[in-house]
């Protein structure tokens, strides 16, 4: 491969991460068992999730392991909503360009126990339109279940102003999906004041298969899991120590290192839009270009399909990804462009490309190379 | 030299795996795409029947991963509804029994997909049809496969030349048996996936009852040849021309010959009765034609073959095109012919052209 800007779908791990996990998967023990083997892992695995705590600044007893961010997502979500339903509340609030991680949790409680969605718009770019949640909270006061709003997001990194929105919620619940947020930029949950976080550990250097929900301690939750109560008695499965171990190493290495990576992914990510707008003027970019991560961009080259492009920067080593696709891999227009106020065709002439630290010069060069052919192609495969 | 670079269309079965496989042997860049021709594919769960579901993207995707090409997935959905789902309603409603798959090469595959391709900056398609293209002064010729069970190249004799020059057909040569075979040694766990027969957008493969959910079902009389009712029926485009079974005659026959639908009338919703002997069919119109070569010269006679049905057999005619209408007179009557279904032209086993059934005589 030429050139990787895929790295919001998932990054390399880091060096500390690997060997962190390379250790932990030589040593025998479940972290539960009484002896001392698992009390070894089990050391290992607490001190992980201190880490962990230190890296997002909570309480380590506030960190609850789940097996994905999505999973940590559903379990907030659905948790935070069950027990606001037992007095009645049943309203979520929520964007309307949220994860599907997300959307779809929300959506399956309408569909199945009744809750009502109240979905706030947001504007072009990007971000949440916080008097119409003021008005949102105020008419439905007294019913809310929780809110849940991405801190950041996926598809064109706009950071949104968590502390002002929780300030709005009062003592409603807040949710917040930092899944692309931790590691990248300041995150403190508790300054945040957010009743729950997600974070995920491939998304930092981590191993897949590891994440975390932040849920402020006291807060006693339905599980969605049942079993051996592992996590508070709120997430059940034996303790993935590797995992757990890694995604420290990993979220310690990010946030050690965030400041100067960051200097050098917004330069990398400026040098990717300049050479793109060189070589096809007519392109935009889509979300706030102040109030944003540090390496997701998201590029509509109009009049061109994004599967074509993918396809065609694919065959000459170049990644990066086109929105969202269902389960059987078909492109659908990403609702969070839609969202925006992009049309339909404009959604599917968009490219998302993540940057990383890793990424070089030599790699947009590379797309800069051919970048052009690449849109008059696709152009010309768009007529009938 | 540069190598040619094509897609190959892959439904997620074994011929289309095995076709792609032979086109990187035989040199060419070869990208798997899947198409994706429902709508709602997340929601078109439907086993191993059909062609359009998650598990045959998925299969399509793991053969790719096997032959070691890139995979992708074209929604094709808005196309494949406009060019044959509507169609397929439409020629039913008008009391024509049309054949998809053939519209779906047309549209789809060879139009579409193609043109896509074309535009992407690939030179051809390759597909797991069982047919022969050979290359000829006109230009690329369109031919039986060497498997008569399985040619193909009846659905594929709707492609104009500029079709068949971007259409390229690696199991022309081969029989199916030896498709599977040939899977397995390549390590394609598709191997032993089951030929689809159905109608892939038909799922249950209940015809008549997916035409009523979407045609509605009116009823309205069974007749005989002087209008005289025998019947009734649920639905007349549900009924297919030379159908004995299911008619549910009150009346019966004289002579207590079998009798078959001779033809289905929109307009009035009745179906017309008949015996055996009024099924017989000699001549056939059809139109528009498309050749896959030199269109022949208008009202000359010519010997070659016919062909009315996806598996029919070859009927011997003459056939001439008066400039608007392909003709065929045949050696020997056929029975039960619908209209809407395509009558394809041979000469020898090359396909000469073909046109959609309008008249029957």
């Amino acid at each position: 491969m030429l050139a990787y800007f895929d790295h919001a779908a998932t990054t390399p791990m880091v060096e500390p991460a690997i060997t962190a996990l390379n250790n932990q998967l030589k040593k025998l023990g479940n972290a539960s068992s009484l002896h001392s083997a698992g009390r070894s892992v089990r050391k290992d695995l607490e001190q992980g999730r201190e880490e962990i705590a230190l890296a997002i600044d909570c309480a380590p007893s506030e960190v609850i392991f789940t097996a994905s961010g999505t999973e940590a997502n559903n379990l907030a979500i659905k948790g935070l909503f069950w027990k606001g339903a037992k007095d009645n509340k049943k309203v979520i609030i929520t964007s309307t360009f949220e994860h599907h991680a997300v959307m779809d949790p929300i959506i399956w409680l309408a569909e199945h126990e009744g809750a009502q969605i109240v979905g706030i718009k947001v504007d072009r770019k990007g971000f949440i339109d916080l008097t119409e949640l003021k008005e949102a909270v105020e008419k439905h006061k007294g019913e809310v279940a929780l809110i849940s709003i991405m801190h950041s997001n996926n598809e064109v990194g706009t950071i949104e102003d968590i502390a002002q929105i929780v300030k709005i919620a009062g003592d409603i619940p807040v949710h917040s999906d930092c899944v692309q947020s931790f590691g990248k930029v300041d995150l403190s949950f508790k300054k945040l004041g957010v009743t729950a976080a997600t974070v995920s550990a491939h998304k930092v250097g981590g191993p897949l298969g590891v994440a975390a929900l932040i849920l402020k301690r006291g807060l006693d939750i339905e599980p969605i899991l049942h079993g051996g109560g592992q996590e508070r008695d709120i997430r059940s499965g034996t303790f993935n120590a590797p995992g757990i171990v890694a995604f420290a190493a990993a979220a310690t290495d990010a946030v050690a290192n965030k400041k100067e990576r960051d200097i050098k992914i917004r330069q990398l990510k400026q040098e990717l839009i300049n050479t793109i707008k060189k070589n096809v003027s007519d392109i935009w970019v889509n979300g706030d270009q102040e109030n944003c991560l540090p390496g997701i961009v998201s590029i509509t080259f109009p009049k061109t399909d994004s599967e074509g492009l993918l396809l065609l920067l694919d065959a000459e080593g170049i990644a990066c990804s086109t929105g969202s696709a269902c389960s059987a891999g078909v492109q659908r227009p990403s609702h969070v462009l839609l969202a925006m106020g992009l049309t339909e065709d404009e959604t599917t002439s968009t490219l998302r490309f993540s940057l990383s630290y890793t990424n070089t010069v030599n790699e947009i060069a590379a797309l800069g190379a051919v970048i052009s052919t690449v849109v008059t192609k696709s152009r010309a495969a768009m007529v009938k | 030299m540069k190598k040619l670079k094509v897609i190959a269309a892959m439904s997620g079965g074994v011929d289309s795996a095995v076709a792609a496989a032979r086109a990187v042997d035989a040199g060419y860049e070869v990208v798997g795409v899947h198409l994706a021709l429902s709508s709602n594919p997340q929601k078109y769960r439907s086993g191993a029947r059909g062609c359009c579901t998650i598990e045959d993207s998925h299969d399509a995707r793991r053969a790719a991963d096997v032959i070691g090409i890139p995979f992708y997935i074209w929604d094709m959905a808005e196309e494949f509804h406009k060019g044959v789902v509507e169609n397929f309603l439409s020629e039913y409603q008008a009391g024509r029994t049309p054949n998809p798959c053939l519209r779906c090469n047309e549209k789809i595959k060879f139009e579409a997909v193609l043109d896509r391709a074309k535009g992407l900056g690939f030179d051809g398609v390759v597909t797991g049809h069982y047919a022969i293209t050979k290359d000829s002064p006109a230009g690329k010729t369109l031919h039986r496969a060497a498997d008569p069970e399985k040619d193909q190249s009846y659905v594929l004799a709707v492609l104009r030349t500029d079709q068949i020059a971007g259409a390229i057909f690696p199991l022309g040569d081969t029989v199916k048996t030896d498709t599977r075979k040939e899977a397995k040694e390549r390590g394609l766990f598709v191997a032993n996936k089951p030929d689809s027969h159905d109608i892939c957008f038909v799922p249950s493969g209940d015809n008549a009852g997916w035409l009523r959910e979407r045609l509605g079902s009116e009823s309205g009389d069974i007749v005989d040849g002087d209008g005289k009712k025998l019947g009734e029926h649920k639905g007349a485009y549900t009924y297919t021309i030379g159908q004995r079974r299911g008619l549910n005659l009150t009346v019966p026959d004289k002579t207590g010959e079998p009798r078959y639908v001779l033809k289905i009338e929109p307009k009035s919703n009745t179906v017309v009765v008949g015996t055996h002997e009024e099924l017989a069919i000699n001549s056939i119109l059809a139109a528009p034609p498309t050749w896959c070569g030199i269109a022949p010269e208008i009202n000359k006679e010519l010997r070659g073959f016919a062909q009315v049905r996806a598996h029919g057999a070859p009927l011997p005619c003459n056939y001439k095109f008066d400039g608007t209408n392909l003709i065929a007179n045949l050696d020997q009557p056929v029975f039960g012919l619908a209209t809407g279904q395509a009558l394809a032209i041979y000469d020898g086993d090359r396909v000469v052209g073909s046109a959609t059934i309008n008249e029957t005589i």
